[in-house]
């Protein structure tokens, strides 16, 4: 619990209804979505507007407050999760206006606890295009995507929250408001600090404020299922899209285990004896996207796919795509605890590195389930538990660590779209270097001289 | 129960259920309440992390925690959005008997549920003394809406714009109904729910019109409890199965092909929680109470899946209808279709779609009386809707959301009119 004159402050500076001080609502602030234990903060406060967010870093850093930002709270690598006992959660949620969507210069402006759904949905109804469709869109907030670099299915054409941050105005640790980048397609006015901000995980500034890029919706866009007897197939089937010259805008895999736990589910008669089933969808100018898709058939076929359906119609497409909508939820009823894994290969690296994730389940006796962005090599090992069996939870991290192992020895990376936290924060130098945890560091601590920005996340500082 | 420790070893009878919420906190795009407050505390998320707490002792405020989990419309939308399928409402339901149970049950509350509720006569002749005297109090509001207000009963009912009770109620207009099937055809229980014997009595009528019309028999006793739903919101499971108790009595041994009722949430209630709650009791009741919830259905979905209703073209000057899902009808019953197709069958009507038609009104039944400043503030977001859509008439299939919708509309002035989708198809038939 805080001080009392430090909520008293709170209370006067953003309203009694912004400032959750009671041991219940505490308690609500304490975790999110990652496998972790979780940390009850000292307090929450909700500014209103972007002013009394700035105040609130402020008086934080005065009064050497450690701080977690907080938007939706849907974070997978424990990067909301406050740091200790007296941490202050800045919650984003009270900023969720969307300032402006120019549709001359093709851009969004917006507050930091705009939805990322609803941003989509005001650009779609200008006309426009915001891409980056992480998994919890539909809830998570813009500047929770960008402090994460959070992803998505439409990563391969489209690219990442990274590609779409023009301009950022953001708090030091101290509550100084820092601007960088703008609204020209151009700018090169110091550092990039917009950059720098982006997967920052909370650790250098508090966001206030971002300028988006926004594109022109494609007009036309078509889907295709392949099934194959293998994942060799079906990752040579991914090279061989890529080296036709197509760029599908999702291009989605689900193994074996996915496949059959979603058809118990479902009954929806998927091919049960598939080794992968490759999800596909191109989009852009109508003749473009006739062209590409019957590349595409051609380059499953020539790959051993055993079946390519073309849905017709909307309604098709739309039961076309229910496998891969039901892959998490299906895997996430089987057992209690479901831990969401990203590791991320070079695309060539999927056979390798889904037969790593199997033997090593198999060798942990654990259960797991594979989908994810085929395209990308972003897969989702999704290790099916119950963490309430401290046995069992240990066989699966030790699965886990060693999954890491084998992505890292493939040339790929612990996080595609999760982020570090401090999840993965023991692996950082694994994949990098002892210099660039020290940089990092010096860094944080150059900027954050107190350390009280989410402390323990990333490198720690 | 005498102390917290025994609370807790009782909750934790729901952690295998809670244990499955992965904190994925995509319930925070469906919760009505969060959608107004904000609040962690107030989102499905946060509330499984109350009780999971109370259970394992790492909070020892079983005050608090009630609090929370009294600020919930039991709408359903987490559940029918949620990744791993936590059977959210069986865990708020029985955590509300646990924690509420030793807190103490409200007297009010008690008293309606165990006696008034649970008493079709003594509830009957409440309503029959109150009812002419309602004159009295109350004044006119709504033009649209047929609403009106009692300044002189702030302290019971705060600024609600709502219907007058019946001058008289459905049970009094027909008495007791056992009707012969018509040359071998289908025969239905019907079950009004106390607003549609009480307050909406001419959906009532309506409904009776249209299975007339269809040619199906009707059994209707005038003798009827409450569902039990409110009891069971209010964590009251001895008051629920009082009443549950009464209908069984009244159903046994009756010959029926279907049960349904205008009110989604009644219906809801009788499929889901009477065989569920009837376990409590005895063999006879459990079986009779499985019998029942087998033949429960919508009757939307009667009316178009069974007897094949069907849109019919629209007239040239048709009125501009737009509707509005009952959580309980969509979420638990999976009803989303027949109603707008029965809509439809009116060929006077045109259906016109809102934004998150979906969307909880902001009713919930007690919720409405012990929040009502949040239910009004729900409930504007449906009104804006409603308006935006510019139909003259919002249709719903639950009495309940109609009240909602009656009040948020008459307090905006809104010449939007509320009616129940078998009113409307009713309207539509000789």
């Amino acid at each position: 619990m805080a001080d009392q004159a430090l909520v008293k402050d709170f209370e006067d500076m953003l309203g009694k209804e912004n400032v959750f001080g009671s041991e219940a609502d505490r308690q609500t602030y304490s975790y999110d979505s990652a496998v972790l234990t979780p940390v009850v903060p000292a307090l929450a406060v909700r500014p209103t507007n972007v002013e009394q967010l700035g105040r609130c870093v402020k008086k934080l850093y005065d009064n050497g407050i450690p701080m977690t930002v907080r938007g939706a709270g849907t974070n997978l690598s424990g990067g909301t999760i406050p740091d200790r006992s007296d941490t202050v959660v800045i919650l984003t949620t009270g900023l969720t206006r969307i300032i402006e969507i120019n549709t001359g210069d093709l851009y969004a402006v917006v507050e930091p606890g705009v939805i990322t759904a609803d941003l989509a949905t005001a650009a779609s109804k200008e006309n426009l295009f915001y891409p980056p469709d992480p998994g919890s869109q539909a809830v998570s907030t813009i500047a929770g995507n960008i402090a994460e670099n959070a992803g998505g299915l439409r990563g391969l054409k489209y690219g990442c929250t990274k590609d779409y941050v023009m301009g950022l105005e953001f708090f030091d640790a101290t509550g100084e408001l820092v601007k960088t980048g703008s609204r020209t397609v151009k700018c090169v006015t110091g550092y990039n600090l917009a950059g720098m901000m982006v997967q920052s995980e909370g650790t250098l500034g508090v966001i206030s404020q971002a300028v988006l890029k926004l594109v022109p919706p494609p007009k036309a866009s078509k889907a295709l299922m392949a099934v194959f007897a293998n994942v060799q197939d079906a990752a040579q089937a991914v090279a061989g899209i890529i080296a036709a010259h197509v760029v599908p805008c999702t291009l989605e895999l689900l193994d074996n285990n996915t496949i059959v736990r979603v058809d118990d589910f479902t009954k929806a008669g998927l091919p049960r004896e598939a080794g992968a089933i490759l999800l596909i969808e191109v989009d852009g100018h109508p003749a473009q996207v006739a062209d590409e898709a019957e590349v595409v058939e051609k380059v499953l076929k020539a790959n051993n796919a055993t079946d390519v359906k073309v849905p017709k119609d909307a309604a098709e497409k739309f039961k076309l795509w229910e496998a891969r909508r039901m892959a998490l939820p299906v895997l996430a009823r089987c057992r209690p605890t479901t831990v969401l894994e990203d590791a991320t290969v070079p695309r060539s690296q999927i056979p390798a590195m889904m037969k790593a994730v199997n033997d090593i389940a198999a060798k942990y006796r654990v259960e797991v389930g594979t989908f994810g962005h085929a395209g990308d090599g972003n897969l989702h090992p999704t290790f099916l538990c119950d963490k309430r069996d401290a046995e069992e939870f240990h066989r699966v991290e030790a699965a886990i660590d060693e999954m890491f192992d084998v992505a890292l020895k493939l040339q790929g990376t612990l996080s595609g779209e999760h982020g570090i936290g401090t999840a993965k924060s023991k692996w950082m130098e694994k994949e990098t270097s002892r210099g660039t945890i020290l940089f990092s560091q010096r860094l944080r601590k150059a900027l954050d001289p107190k350390g009280l920005l989410n402390p323990t996340k990333l490198v720690g500082i | 129960m005498s102390n917290l420790h025994d609370l807790a070893q009782r909750l934790m009878a729901l952690d295998d259920d809670i244990v499955y919420c992965m904190k994925c906190g995509f319930c925070q795009g469906v919760c009505p309440i969060f959608g107004a407050s904000g609040m962690e505390a107030d989102v499905t998320r946060g509330k499984l992390a109350l009780i999971s707490n109370l259970a394992h002792e790492t909070i020892k405020d079983p005050e608090a925690v009630a609090d929370k989990l009294g600020r919930c419309l039991l709408c359903g939308s987490c559940q029918a959005a949620c990744p791993p399928g936590v059977k959210i409402m069986d865990v708020f339901l029985e955590a509300r008997e646990l924690v509420y149970g030793y807190l103490g049950l409200n007297p009010v509350k008690k008293m309606i549920f165990r006696i008034l509720l649970a008493k079709p006569s003594l509830f009957n002749f409440t309503v029959r003394l109150g009812a002419p005297a309602q004159k009295l109090v109350f004044r006119k509001t709504g033009e649209a809406q047929n609403t009106t207000c009692a300044p002189m009963l702030n302290f019971m009912l705060g600024d609600r714009h709502i219907r007058p009770l019946a001058a008289k109620t459905s049970h009094a207009e027909y008495g007791f109904v056992d009707e012969t099937r018509f040359a071998g055809g289908l025969k239905v229980a019907f079950f009004p729910g106390c607003m549609g014997d009480k307050m909406y009595t001419g959906v009532t009528g309506a409904c009776l019109k249209a299975l007339r019309h269809h040619k199906v028999a009707v059994y209707m006793p005038d003798k009827l409890a409450c569902c039990g739903l409110p009891a069971l919101s209010s964590g009251d499971v001895r008051g629920m199965l009082e009443e549950l108790k009464v209908n069984l009595k009244a159903f046994a041994g009756k010959d029926f092909d279907y049960i349904m009722s205008p009110c989604a949430s009644c219906t809801a209630c009788i499929k889901e929680h009477w065989p569920r709650y009837a376990e409590r009791l005895g063999a006879w009741e459990r079986k009779l109470a499985r019998d029942i919830a087998d033949k429960a259905m919508d009757i939307n979905a009667f009316l178009v899946d069974v007897l094949k209703v069907r849109a019919a073209s629209t007239n040239a000057n048709a009125l501009a209808v737009t509707y509005h899902d009952s959580c309980h009808l969509k979420k638990t019953l999976g009803v989303a279709s027949q109603p707008r197709e029965l809509i439809a069958a009116n060929p006077a009507c045109k259906l016109t779609e809102m934004a998150e038609a979906d969307r909880c009104c902001g009713c919930g039944g007690s919720f409405n009386l012990f929040h009502y400043d949040w239910s009004r503030k729900i409930g504007q977001r449906k009104r804006n809707n409603v308006v935006a859509s510019g139909a003259r008439v919002v249709a719903t299939a639950c009495p309940a959301c109609m009240m909602q919708l009656e009040d948020v509309l008459s307090h905006n002035h809104d010449p939007v009119e509320v009616k129940h989708t078998v009113e409307l198809y009713a309207e539509s038939l000789r």
